[in-house]
């Protein structure tokens, strides 16, 4: 896939030099990206970092718990079915609570998991509702505090790298919202269907 | 308020995992030394997609999207600078971080521009990895609407960034 999308963007890149007779810039520019890229990375190495730190706090801390305990009366209202067992029910609070501190490292195997268990509850190879609610919620960026780009923005002299949460959190709200309405308009369609 | 919100949250939580007897220290330590890690893991990946990103800038193709999208991303409400960003985003983490850092290096990073950037990044997913890494681990072959509901929600994400941008 990715393949795809670097040669795609290399033959782009070549065509519209043609048209626009820019061809004698390419390689500068293609060498320039490539020192760019690690200038970017040397920047954004000390925030990476402290972010990672504190995640591990926050995950040592047992806040991924607490923060899924809290939410558990919502998922038993979004995930009925799944919200019966014990164990679904904790792979999924888990996985929500985990995205929501941006711990990505443990939000995945959580998810994952409870994808198997609600799999394993359903049975067969196909996406339940409950499933593709989950989905939604998990590639609508749900994360608190969107590290890395506070990270990219502080490395290019923002005068407030976190400034931008605000915007981030209302987009958030509304993205998921809109999945999650999505999501269950869909189901009502597929099932008619 | 939000001056001091990463500030106390910092210390709050450091001062909770201390409440709770656990040595915060080695976790920084050990956090840290895996935010490296994960550096280095998206390190390549930014190489080969900046070069890539810098040879469509210098090439003019990034332009000539840019004012053949238009139309369309007029209709959506979204800036057309934005929109390699947008058709990059729900497949690859590295390459919309790639074209969100070029978009706030050339436009600014507090310009309108670089920010909306940093919103729609900081507010979507990478869906079609997300999709693919949970549903093919569990072995579930028919996604039935995921994908149509999560790209929805990404589109939402789009068109609010490019207003919540502008808003705060």
């Amino acid at each position: 896939m990715m393949g795809y999308i670097w040669v795609g963007m290399l033959v782009l890149s070549v065509c519209a030099a043609l048209a626009e007779g820019r061809l004698g810039v390419l390689t500068g520019a293609a060498m320039e990206g490539a020192s760019s890229a690690v200038a970017l990375c040397l920047s954004l190495a000390g925030a990476l970092c402290l972010w990672s730190a504190f995640a591990k706090v926050m995950e040592k801390a047992g806040l991924t718990e607490k923060l899924g305990r809290l939410m558990q009366p919502l998922f038993r209202r979004l995930f009925p079915q799944a919200s019966r067992d014990p164990v679904a029910l904790g792979c999924l609070t888990g996985n929500v609570s985990a995205n929501l501190l941006g711990l990505g490292n443990a939000a995945t195997p959580m998810g994952i998991a409870a994808v198997r268990r609600m799999k394993a509850l359903s049975g067969g190879a196909e996406a339940s509702d409950e499933m593709c609610l989950l989905i939604v919620m998990n590639t609508a960026s749900i994360q608190l505090l969107p590290t890395t780009v506070a990270a990219v923005r502080a490395s290019l002299g923002a005068q407030g790298p976190f400034d931008i949460l605000p915007a981030v959190w209302l987009t958030s709200i509304l993205s998921v919202a809109a999945g999650i309405a999505a999501a269950k308009l869909l189901r009502r369609v597929t099932r008619r269907a | 308020m939000l001056d001091l919100l990463i500030p106390l949250l910092l210390i709050g939580v450091s001062v909770f995992a201390l409440a709770r007897r656990q040595d915060v220290y080695s976790a920084l330590l050990e956090g840290g030394l895996g935010g490296l890690k994960l550096l280095a893991s998206i390190a390549p990946a930014l190489v080969v997609l900046l070069t890539a990103v810098h040879m469509l800038r210098a090439s003019g193709a990034i332009e000539l999207l840019t004012r053949l999208l238009a139309p369309v991303s007029r209709l959506a409400g979204i800036p057309a600078e934005t929109l390699p960003l947008v058709l990059l985003r729900p497949f690859s983490g590295s390459a919309a971080l790639a074209v969100g850092a070029d978009l706030m290096t050339v436009y600014g990073v507090d310009s309108l521009i670089g920010r909306t950037a940093a919103v729609m990044l900081g507010s979507t997913e990478t869906t079609f990895y997300t999709i693919s890494v949970y549903f093919g681990a569990a072995g579930i072959k028919k996604t039935r609407y995921a994908i149509p509901a999560a790209l929805i929600a990404d589109l939402t994400g789009f068109v609010a960034a490019s207003l919540t941008a502008r808003l705060f």
